[in-house]
């Protein structure tokens, strides 16, 4: 099948009004005030965006309630909020725990979500790399979970957790009686963890065994793909904003962006940046379509877009100079949420790591281990 | 090595026929059905098998099924350029000659859309039939020792005798130079303008006396290319390009499509030296290390986003919205080739102590998948120089699609022979 790596008509007109709503709610001042208020997340953004645009519910079939699109256009939101570090949890609620909730079968609460009734949160490490399933860290006894995840993403702002514990995967209310939930220090600002904890926890079981490993695995394997998006964003308002100040900055009675030193930098950014569009196209149009070369975009757009994200970011500091190192400056927000997203759903290496036994790019034999006898 | 101090605009644009070409007297086919009716009945009155295939050639191009865009009368049909692709697999399909599109490139991809845009009646119905039936070769004598990044800086020069002009310089990397019958040249014909303003586009006729061609070694140990010695070769004002002075508008055009022609195909998964590198990883499994290992992920992760970039222009074109991200290309595969194929030597360790094969080979073409990982390890550093070298691809980049200020210059409104040189 062919991957059609353009923007079609339906996401660019999906992008305006998101770009719009943004400037207003979540300009990069907006965020950066948010964010010293200790809890950044953004309720009247998000009721904006998944109520009043339905935009949570663009990868749901309509019979649920959906905008009965796919995970490219979603992509494309994606795009926007990544552009403007928006703190919302739409990566996490609207992109892996519906992708997850698809596949478990699990039609009222996916409807919940897509009308942006309810966020869940996928309650897996946000570390977590697509690939086989490992042991839960949450019993279950009963219906009741006991256990508990750390470093996890967009939990705080969700009603709902989907929690792999033992052999199945359950919906546990987050605000239940034996949920606990521990913000934690995070690196990125605008995408702050948590631990959670959970002490006998009424969970309700959406699927078991093989079908709850493809569940999170089918979430992870979304939230990587889509990731990618989210990582172009960050990448775009990093170069754009600055070629912009580099235009504008005299230094030696020239603009600094006259000088060769400073303009391949940024060329090379474009480039990486023009690339970095296509690696998440495709692995977004796979995502949307159920492609077979899922997994490779996925793992290719991982082990592509974060470090371009990074490299983005880091630019951006270092070609603001001082200014680029302050706190005022909004730059720290992108390179937090660059990094951080880097190591989300699987670090680079990671991905490289899967890609080598996707496309058959074999590892060297282990030296055969020391002779005992 | 070709190698513009300007390159072309960042989306390239479609050659712009000259203001003289004649209206169509009858309407141009529109659709893949009428151009390949017109090739059977062609194929009717000459059969592939029994007709001399220079023959049958020339009688392409009178039919106008040469190229189908081109207008009537100059071997085409006047018709959207998308139906060429379609005439093409007619003709191979039917067994049919082709004209070594490949050898003849120079000719085809640049040479013809300059003459088209800017020769006289007279200069299209003289050349441009045997340039499309591979009859006569052309070749590009643009760079020379003085003037490479800064093509405009180049000191041939043109001065008038008689009823024509005597040349006299030197050209290097002119490619296929010696196979050819005429050359695109750019001399200089007024030093006391600026550099831009006194150049003068001529062809040339490489079998004139005073023209005097040498293979160029390259560090490869074979010569792709010439040096070619022009000493008072006399040039006709008939084959003169455009007008006296306006050289450097008539090159653009030139290197426009020099650009367009680097463009190229779509690629598989795995197309290019990439796939070399993974062949010789999955056959080879005593070569592998750990550290090998991961240097080969990192640039399969980058040759394939290179690829779906590629991909992405090209559905962008098809859609007739082209960007500018085209202009990125042949930076990011020079990059590649030299990287990959760096690590390709490495992988094979002491095998890569070998060489091939040293003689002074004249290749027609580069044959960098049927020669030795060395030879790719050494050739591969001439795809970040000729053609544009990364560096000015970079100001390109910068400069055009980024629209970062340049860097201040001193050398564009001077008198040329006051230049520092």
């Amino acid at each position: 099948m062919t991957i059609d790596l353009r923007y079609g008509e339906v996401e660019e007109e999906l992008r305006g009004p998101v770009r719009q709503l943004l400037a207003e709610h979540s300009s990069p001042a907006q965020v950066l005030a948010r964010c010293g208020g200790g809890d950044p997340y953004h309720p009247k953004l998000w009721q904006a965006l998944a109520v009043e645009m339905g935009l949570a519910g663009l990868a749901v079939p309509e019979r649920y309630g959906g905008g009965g699109a796919s995970l490219r256009e979603a992509a494309v939101v994606l795009e926007e909020l990544g552009r403007s570090v928006a703190p919302v949890p739409y990566l996490g609620s609207a992109v892996v725990a519906t992708a997850a909730l698809r596949a478990a079968g699990d039609g009222p609460l996916l409807t919940e979500l897509a009308t942006g009734a309810a966020i869940a949160a996928l309650a897996v490490p946000f570390a977590t790399a697509p690939g086989p399933a490992t042991e839960p860290t949450v019993r279950e006894q009963r219906g009741a979970l006991t256990g508990a995840v750390r470093g996890v993403a967009d939990a705080l702002a969700a009603d709902t957790l989907l929690v792999p514990a033992g052999d199945g995967l359950y919906a546990v209310p987050a605000g239940a009686d034996g949920v606990g939930r521990h913000p934690l220090v995070s690196l990125d600002l605008t995408r702050p963890l948590c631990d959670l904890s959970f002490d006998g926890a009424p969970g309700r079981r959406l699927a078991g065994g093989p079908a709850a490993a493809m569940a999170v695995s089918a979430g992870l394997t979304a939230g990587a793909a889509l990731l990618a998006s989210e990582q172009l964003g960050v990448a775009q308002w990093c170069l754009d904003t600055t070629v912009e100040y580099v235009r504008t900055r005299y230094q030696f009675a020239r603009p600094v962006g006259s000088f060769q030193a400073v303009k391949h930098r940024l060329a090379d950014l474009w480039v990486q940046l023009a690339q970095a569009r296509a690696v998440a196209r495709h692995a977004a149009a796979c995502a949307g379509q159920d492609d077979p070369d899922l997994p490779v975009a996925a793992a290719l757009a991982q082990a592509f877009c974060g470090p371009v994200a990074v490299r983005a970011a880091e630019e951006c500091v270092q070609l603001h100079g001082g200014i680029g190192f302050t706190w005022e400056h909004p730059a720290h927000l992108y390179l937090k949420r660059a990094k951080s997203s880097a190591i989300g759903f699987g670090t680079a290496d990671q991905h490289r790591t899967a890609l080598a036994a996707l496309v058959d790019l074999p590892p060297a034999a282990q030296p055969a281990a020391a002779s005992s006898s | 090595m070709p190698a513009p101090g300007v390159l072309p605009p960042t989306e390239p644009a479609p050659t712009e026929p000259a203001p003289t070409e004649p209206a169509p007297t009858e309407p141009a086919p529109t659709e893949p059905a009428q151009v390949e009716a017109m090739v059977a009945e062609f194929l009717a009155g000459h059969d592939p098998a029994t007709t001399d295939p220079r023959e049958f050639l020339r009688a392409r191009f009178d039919a106008g099924l040469a190229w189908v865009h081109y207008p009537a009368g100059l071997g085409g049909l006047g018709a959207s350029r998308a139906l060429q692709p379609v005439v093409d697999a007619a003709f191979a399909a039917a067994g049919a000659p082709d004209n070594e599109p490949r050898r003849i490139g120079i000719g085809l991809g640049m040479a013809a859309p300059t003459i088209r845009a800017h020769g006289t009646d007279q200069q299209r119905e003289r050349f441009l039939r045997p340039l499309w039936t591979g009859e006569e070769i052309w070749c590009q004598l643009f760079s020379e020792p003085g003037a490479g990044s800064d093509l405009a800086a180049l000191a041939t020069r043109a001065v008038r005798a008689g009823d024509g002009w005597q040349v006299t310089g030197q050209k290097v990397w002119t490619s296929i130079a010696h196979e050819a019958r005429w050359g695109l040249l750019l001399a200089r014909t007024d030093p006391e303008l600026p550099k831009h303003q006194g150049l003068t586009y001529f062809i040339c006729d490489l079998t004139a006396p005073g023209v005097e061609i040498r293979p160029l070694r390259q560090l490869t140990g074979e010569a792709e290319f010439n040096e070619v010695y022009l000493t008072g070769v006399r040039i006709p004002d008939r084959h003169r390009l455009g007008a006296v002075g306006e050289g450097w508008q008539v090159a653009r055009t030139t290197l426009m499509n020099e650009r367009v022609a680097i463009g190229g195909g779509a690629l598989p998964r795995e197309g290019g030296l990439i796939g070399v590198l993974a062949r010789t990883w999955r056959e080879r499994p005593e070569l592998r290390t750990p550290g090998l290992h991961d240097a080969l992920l990192r640039l399969w992760v980058r040759a394939e986003a290179a690829r779906l970039t590629g991909e992405r222009v090209r559905q962008q074109l098809a859609a007739g919205e082209p960007g500018p991200e085209g202009s990125a290309a042949k930076l990011t595969f020079a990059q590649l080739n030299q990287e990959i194929s760096g690590l390709e030597l490495e992988l094979v360790g002491a095998e890569g102590l070998g060489y091939d094969d040293w003689s002074l080979r004249r290749p027609a073409v580069v044959d960098f998948l049927g020669r030795t990982p060395g030879y790719r390890y050494l050739r591969a550093r001439g795809n970040s120089i000729e053609g544009g070298t990364s560096e000015i691809l970079h100001n390109i980049i910068a400069e055009r699609v980024l629209r970062l200020p340049a860097e201040p210059r001193t050398d564009t409104d001077r008198p040329w022979k006051d230049l520092p040189k």
